[in-house]
């Protein structure tokens, strides 16, 4: 079976791209939120993972209101970035796996989940932005990915507790999977934002607090919100929330915070880096 | 029949909304590519004419008034690309829905952190 070695929450506003881009990193405004990466990077040094499955939303870069899936699945042995329209450098594409895409695709239908099956899948700054701050300037990505991406852009958007299920089904296809993989899971976006609106420029520090302690804890409460509460409380672009919900949903039922960053603003959100493993599998690196 | 929920400054963004700001909506995905920003710029009658954009699209492009385009039925996710066309970005956005400057919106944030 495939190990999962973690999982991992991360904000991708497209201004971290920007800052990326600009070598700002140290700067004031922005050191507070790269601050909380290194981190996050040790870990990945240590646990070498050799996939990653990322659940992420497209901004509009591959999937348009014509065709808008609920739940989507790269099953390409490459993905590439392309062109978002504000500047953004284009990333170097990233590697698939389409075997255990097609087994985890396998897996969600038998599992009732009536997924979107993509052969060809560009995947935006939500993919781009967590892989550049989970292994800043590599020449190659380490790993091969396999990209999961959650409508949050047209409503009735998946509700809290179907994400959790999913990503559920996809921790289950991952431990029936016969490779030997060694695989992240990421969630991205968010925390509490919102971009549109004469509520523009909410964000809701004391929800956000909440959620980052039970993604840890207490996953059940939030999978009980509904998507118009969760709009309420973490604004119309904060639902991306359900991506990190999904990534819970992977991993173990008992996980623990190994680390966690918060910081207000990066643009117009509350941005924060988290990672949760699992308790025993710490305790055994620190016995070797 | 369509939820409608009520939240103070927010529209989501249903099916209504999204039949009703597809024309829009569908312009402002094309900015995903360079040569379609630049035909925008060369000529905007001549692109807003090719999308059929109805009349309060077409005002609210006019405008640059984002309430208006949102009011319209686009998605902000499509409206970014849009306001990238003329080098703003999310925080230009905000300030000029919630009718503070950029800076004022800028430090409204900052704040939020204190």
């Amino acid at each position: 079976m495939a190990t999962i070695v973690g999982g991992l929450g991360l904000s991708h506003v497209p201004a971290i791209g920007g800052a990326i881009k600009r070598h700002a990193e140290h700067d004031p405004y922005w050191r507070p939120f790269f601050d909380g990466l290194p981190p996050i990077r040790r870990w990945l040094a240590d646990t070498r993972p050799s996939v990653v499955v990322m659940f992420y939303n497209d901004h509009g870069l591959n999937f348009f209101l014509d065709k808008m899936p609920t739940f989507a699945i790269g099953a390409a042995p490459e993905y590439r970035n392309a062109d978002e329209g504000w500047g953004l450098p284009v990333q170097r594409p990233f590697r698939g796996n389409p075997e255990l895409s097609w087994h985890v695709i396998e897996h969600l239908v038998a599992q009732e989940f009536d997924i979107t099956m993509c052969q060809e899948m560009l995947v935006d700054h939500a993919f781009t932005v967590p892989m550049q701050l989970l292994w800043p300037g590599i020449a190659e990505w380490p790993v091969a990915v396999v990209p999961i991406a959650i409508n949050t852009v047209q409503h009735p958007l998946p509700s809290p507790g179907r994400c959790y299920k999913l990503g559920r089904a996809v921790g289950e296809a991952l431990a029936q999977w016969t490779g030997k993989e060694r695989v992240a899971i990421v969630g991205t976006g968010g925390l509490s934002h919102q971009l549109d609106g004469k509520r523009a420029g909410f964000i809701n520090k004391e929800f956000d607090l909440y959620c980052l302690d039970a993604l840890t804890n207490d996953i059940q409460a939030l999978t009980q919100l509904t998507i118009p509460e969760l709009v309420e409380l973490s604004g119309t672009q904060g639902v991306e929330l359900l991506n990190w919900i999904a990534m819970r949903g992977a991993l173990p039922a008992t996980v623990e915070k190994s680390h966690v960053s918060y910081h207000i603003p990066i643009s117009n959100t509350a941005a924060a880096s988290l990672l949760l493993t699992e308790p025993a599998a710490k305790s055994r690196e620190q016995a070797a | 029949m369509l939820e409608t929920v009520q939240i103070p400054g927010t529209t989501i963004f249903d099916g209504r909304m999204a039949a009703k700001g597809y024309a829009l909506n569908k312009m402002c995905f094309s900015f995903n590519e360079a040569e379609n920003r630049a035909a925008f710029l060369a000529d905007e009658d001549a692109y807003c004419s090719k999308f059929e954009l109805s009349r309060d699209q077409r005002e609210a492009v006019r405008h640059r008034d984002v309430l208006a385009l949102l009011a319209a039925g686009g998605n902000i996710y499509y409206l970014a690309k849009f306001a990238g066309i003329f080098g703003l970005n999310v925080q230009d956005i905000g300030a000029q829905q919630t009718g503070m400057t950029v800076d004022a919106f800028r430090a409204k944030l900052v704040g939020e952190g204190v």
